[in-house]
C-alpha cells in the first residue's frame, strides 16, 4: 500500500472512532458522570487485557528463560503486568464511583468538566509511562532516571513527574466526590467514601521521595503499598459493595450501612496495625513481631463480616436481583476477597512461618487471588452494571441472550486464577521447603529449589491455568461489548422493602 | 426489627466505633514510626553507619538471641581504599540510586521484597558463591559489566541481562550491597551460612 492509501484508511478510522465516540457520548440512559466511568471502564478493560498478556509473557520466561532475553526482559514484563493491574483497578474505582454518585448525592456532578479532563490527562500520562518502560526501559544510576523512566520500587515505578500527575488528577477526582456530596445530599458511604479519599491521597504521598537507606525507603514504601491495599482499597470497595447491594438487590439502605461501618471498623482497627506483618525483617525494631502478627492475625475478621454480609443479603431476597452477571461477581468478590486476602494472607503473615516463606512464591500466590477475588471481582461487577445500563436499563437476568458467554468468562477467570494461585502455593511451598529450610538461604539454595522438577511442574500448571485466565479475560470482553444489544425487556424492578 | 434496634447494633454506634478505632489505631502507628525512624535511621542501633563498608561485615547465629545477626569485624576497605562517612555514603547512594534506575527489584527481593526470578540480595555481598573473601568484590564488578559472559545460573538457564552499567555504577552498586548486608533484619534470611563462615 502507498502512503496515499494508509492516509485514507487513518482517516477513515478516525472518523469512525469519533461518530462511535459520539454516539456514546449521545446515549441517553447515561448522565454525565457515568458516561466519564465509562470511559475509565473502558481504560480499565484494556490495561486488564495488557495486565494479562505481560503476565503470560513473564510467566513463560520461568518456564523458557531465553524467551525474549534481552528484547523484554522479565524485569520489563513484571513491572507492566503489575503495574497495568494497580491502574487498572484505580480505574475501575474511579469509574465506579462516579457512576453512582449522581445518584447516590441527588445532584449532577460538580466540576464535571474538570473531571473529564483529568481522565484525559491521566490516559495520555498513563500511556507515556508505558511507552518509556516499554521502548527505554532503564536509565543510569542518576535522579534524572527516577524523574524521567522508572523509579525502581516494586508497585510504584512510575517516574516522579507522574507520581505528580496521578496525586493532580486524585485530587480532582476528590473534589468531584466531596463538591458533588456538599451540593447534594450527604449519605453514610458519601462520608465514609469521601474520607477514605483523603487518605488515598495523602498515603500516595509517602512513596514519592527518594531515601539512601533502604530500611527507611522499605518502612515508607509499605505505607503506600500496604495501607492502601489493605486499608484504603477495601474500605472504597467496601462503599462501592454497600451501594451495589442497594442497587442491585434492594436491600435497605440502614442495614448496608450499619454493616459499613462495621467494616471500617474492623479493617482500619486490624489493618492500620496489621501494616507491622511487613517490619519482620527490614531492619526494623523486634516490636513488630508481636504488633504485626497479632493484629494481622485479626486481618481476616471484616473478610469473614463481607462474606456473611453479601450472602446474607443476596440469600435474604431469595437472590432476586435485577443483574445477573453483576451479582455473580460480587458473590465471586466475596469469596475472593475472604478467601484470598484473608485466607491465603494469614497462612504465611506470622513471624513464625513468614521467615521461611518471606519473599518466596507465595507472596505471589497470595498476591494472585487477593488482588483479583478483593478488587478485580467488584470492579467487573461494575463493568456489567454499566453495560445494562448503557443499553437502556435491560433485562439481564435469566434467558438472557448469549448468556453462555459471562457465564462461561466468569468460570474461565475464577477457575484460572484459582488453578494459579493453587500452582504458585505448591512452588511456594517447595521454595520454602529446599531454599530456606534445607539450604539455609544462599544463591545456591535458591537455585537448587528454582530448578527442582516440583517448581518447574508447578509453574507449567501456572501456566496452563494462566492461559485459561486469559481465555476468560478476552472472553468477558467480548461479552461485555455485547451483553443486552437488541433486548427488549425492562430490567427486573427489585422492590426495596423486603428485610 | 426495624422499632427495636439495640444500641450495640445501631448505626450511630459502629459510626463512633469506627471513627474510634481508625483514629486509636492511626495515632499509635505515627508513635511507632517515630520510635523506628529513630531506631533504623543509619548510625542507628540496627542500620549501621555507611562507612561500615570499610570494615569486614559477617553473619552469626546469636545464641542469646537465638537468632542470625550481622557482626562487624576489623578494617577491611572495600576496593583497597578508607572511605570517609561522606564518601561512603555518597558511594551507597549512588549504588542505591543504580539500583532503582536498573529496575533490579522487578527480578530480585532486596530484603525479602520485590520479585522472585533471581536471588535474593539482601545478604548477596556474603554469599557463599563467591568463593573466597579476597576476589568477590573483583567477581561482582565482572559480573555487573558483563553478566552474560560471566553468567552464574546455577543450571537454571536464567541469565541477568546487560544493563549497561559502568565501572562507577558497579563499584558502586557492590558497596551498596555490602551495606545492605550490614542491616540487622531479625535474622532474615534464616541459617544462611555467610561465605568464609566453617560448616
Amino acid at each position: 500500500m502507498t502512503l496515499q492509501a494508509y492516509q485514507e484508511k487513518a482517516t477513515v478510522c478516525w472518523a469512525d472512532c469519533k461518530q462511535r465516540y459520539g454516539v456514546l457520548m449521545a446515549n441517553p440512559h447515561l448522565s454525565g458522570g457515568q458516561k466519564l466511568a465509562v470511559h475509565y471502564f473502558t481504560v480499565a478493560m484494556v490495561l486488564f487485557m495488557a495486565q494479562l498478556l505481560f503476565g503470560l509473557l513473564a510467566g513463560l520466561q520461568f518456564i523458557f528463560p531465553s524467551f525474549l532475553y534481552e528484547i523484554l526482559d522479565f524485569n520489563v514484563n513484571r513491572m507492566v503486568h503489575i503495574n497495568a493491574m494497580v491502574v487498572w483497578m484505580l480505574y475501575g474505582f474511579l469509574g465506579s464511583v462516579y457512576w453512582f454518585l449522581e445518584e447516590e448525592s441527588g445532584v449532577p456532578i460538580v466540576g464535571l468538566k474538570w473531571g473529564q479532563l483529568a481522565f484525559w490527562v491521566l490516559t495520555g500520562a498513563v500511556t507515556v509511562v508505558v511507552l518509556v518502560y516499554l521502548l527505554i526501559q532503564i536509565g543510569s544510576g542518576t535522579d534524572t532516571s527516577l524523574w524521567l523512566i522508572n523509579e525502581g520500587r516494586e508497585y510504584i515505578e512510575a517516574p516522579r513527574w507522574a507520581d505528580i500527575g496521578i496525586v493532580v488528577v486524585v485530587l480532582t477526582f476528590f473534589y468531584n466526590v466531596a463538591a458533588t456530596f456538599t451540593a447534594g445530599k450527604w449519605s453514610g458511604i458519601a462520608g465514609v467514601l469521601t474520607l477514605d479519599l483523603v487518605a488515598l491521597a495523602g498515603l500516595y504521598l509517602a512513596g514519592m521521595f527518594y531515601v539512601t537507606n533502604i530500611s527507611v525507603d522499605q518502612y515508607w514504601w509499605w505505607w503506600v503499598i500496604h495501607l492502601w491495599v489493605e486499608a484504603t482499597w477495601e474500605v472504597l470497595v467496601g462503599c462501592i459493595m454497600a451501594w451495589s447491594l442497594m442497587k442491585l438487590l434492594g436491600v435497605r439502605r440502614k442495614v448496608v450501612q450499619t454493616w459499613l461501618y462495621i467494616e471500617v471498623a474492623l479493617m482500619f482497627g486490624s489493618g492500620i496495625l496489621g501494616l507491622g506483618h511487613h517490619y519482620f525483617w527490614i531492619g526494623t525494631p523486634e516490636y513488630w513481631f508481636t504488633i504485626g502478627g497479632f493484629f494481622s492475625a485479626l486481618e481476616p475478621i471484616p473478610l469473614v463480616a463481607m462474606v456473611v454480609h453479601s450472602i446474607y443479603d443476596a440469600g435474604a431476597h431469595r437472590f432476586k436481583n435485577s443483574n445477573h452477571p453483576a451479582l455473580a461477581w460480587i458473590i465471586a468478590h466475596a469469596f475472593g476477597n475472604f478467601l484470598g486476602a484473608g485466607v491465603w494472607g494469614f497462612m504465611h503473615t506470622l513471624p513464625q512461618i513468614n521467615l521461611y516463606t518471606h519473599g518466596t512464591q507465595w507472596s505471589a500466590s497470595h498476591g494472585h487471588l487477593a488482588f483479583f477475588g478483593a478488587y478485580a471481582t467488584i470492579n467487573i461487577a461494575f463493568f456489567y452494571l454499566a453495560a445494562q445500563q448503557a443499553r437502556g436499563n435491560v433485562w439481564m437476568g435469566g434467558e438472557l441472550a448469549n448468556g453462555w458467554r459471562w457465564k462461561t468468562a466468569a468460570v474461565l477467570l475464577n477457575l484460572g486464577v484459582m488453578g494459579m494461585t493453587v500452582a504458585l502455593l505448591i512452588a511456594g511451598y517447595e521454595q520454602s521447603f529446599i531454599e530456606r529450610a534445607v539450604e539455609g538461604s544462599t544463591w545456591a539454595g535458591y537455585f537448587a529449589a528454582q530448578n527442582h522438577p516440583w517448581f518447574m511442574q508447578a509453574m507449567i500448571w501456572r501456566m496452563v491455568f494462566g492461559l485459561m485466565t486469559a481465555v476468560g479475560g478476552g472472553l468477558l470482553f467480548w461479552d461485555l461489548l455485547e451483553i443486552g444489544k437488541g433486548e427488549q425487556r425492562p430490567a427486573a424492578v427489585i422492590s426495596n422493602e423486603a428485610g | 426489627m426495624t422499632e427495636q434496634v439495640p444500641r450495640w447494633a445501631s448505626e450511630t454506634f459502629w459510626k463512633k466505633t469506627a471513627i474510634w478505632v481508625t483514629g486509636g489505631s492511626f495515632v499509635l502507628l505515627v508513635i511507632l514510626t517515630f520510635d523506628s525512624l529513630k531506631q533504623i535511621s543509619a548510625g542507628g542501633p540496627r542500620v549501621p553507619a555507611y562507612s561500615v563498608i570499610n570494615q569486614d561485615v559477617s553473619y552469626r547465629f546469636d545464641k542469646t538471641k537465638q537468632r542470625y545477626q550481622p557482626t562487624i569485624g576489623d578494617e577491611a576497605p572495600l576496593f583497597g581504599k578508607l572511605l570517609t562517612e561522606e564518601e561512603a555514603e555518597k558511594l551507597v547512594d549512588h549504588g542505591k540510586k543504580t539500583v532503582q534506575a536498573k529496575n533490579c527489584m522487578n527480578c530480585h527481593t532486596l530484603l525479602g521484597n520485590g520479585a522472585y526470578y533471581a536471588p535474593d540480595l539482601t545478604k548477596a555481598w556474603l554469599d557463599q558463591g563467591w568463593g573466597a573473601k579476597e576476589s568477590r568484590e573483583q567477581l561482582m564488578v565482572d559480573f555487573l559489566l558483563d553478566p552474560e559472559k560471566n553468567a552464574r545460573t546455577y543450571g537454571s538457564n536464567r541469565k541477568m541481562p546487560n544493563l549497561d552499567i559502568t565501572q562507577q555504577e558497579a563499584e558502586a552498586i557492590v558497596a551498596f550491597l555490602k551495606w545492605m548486608s550490614s542491616i540487622d533484619t531479625n535474622g532474615f534470611p534464616h541459617n544462611f551460612k555467610a561465605i568464609g563462615e566453617e560448616e
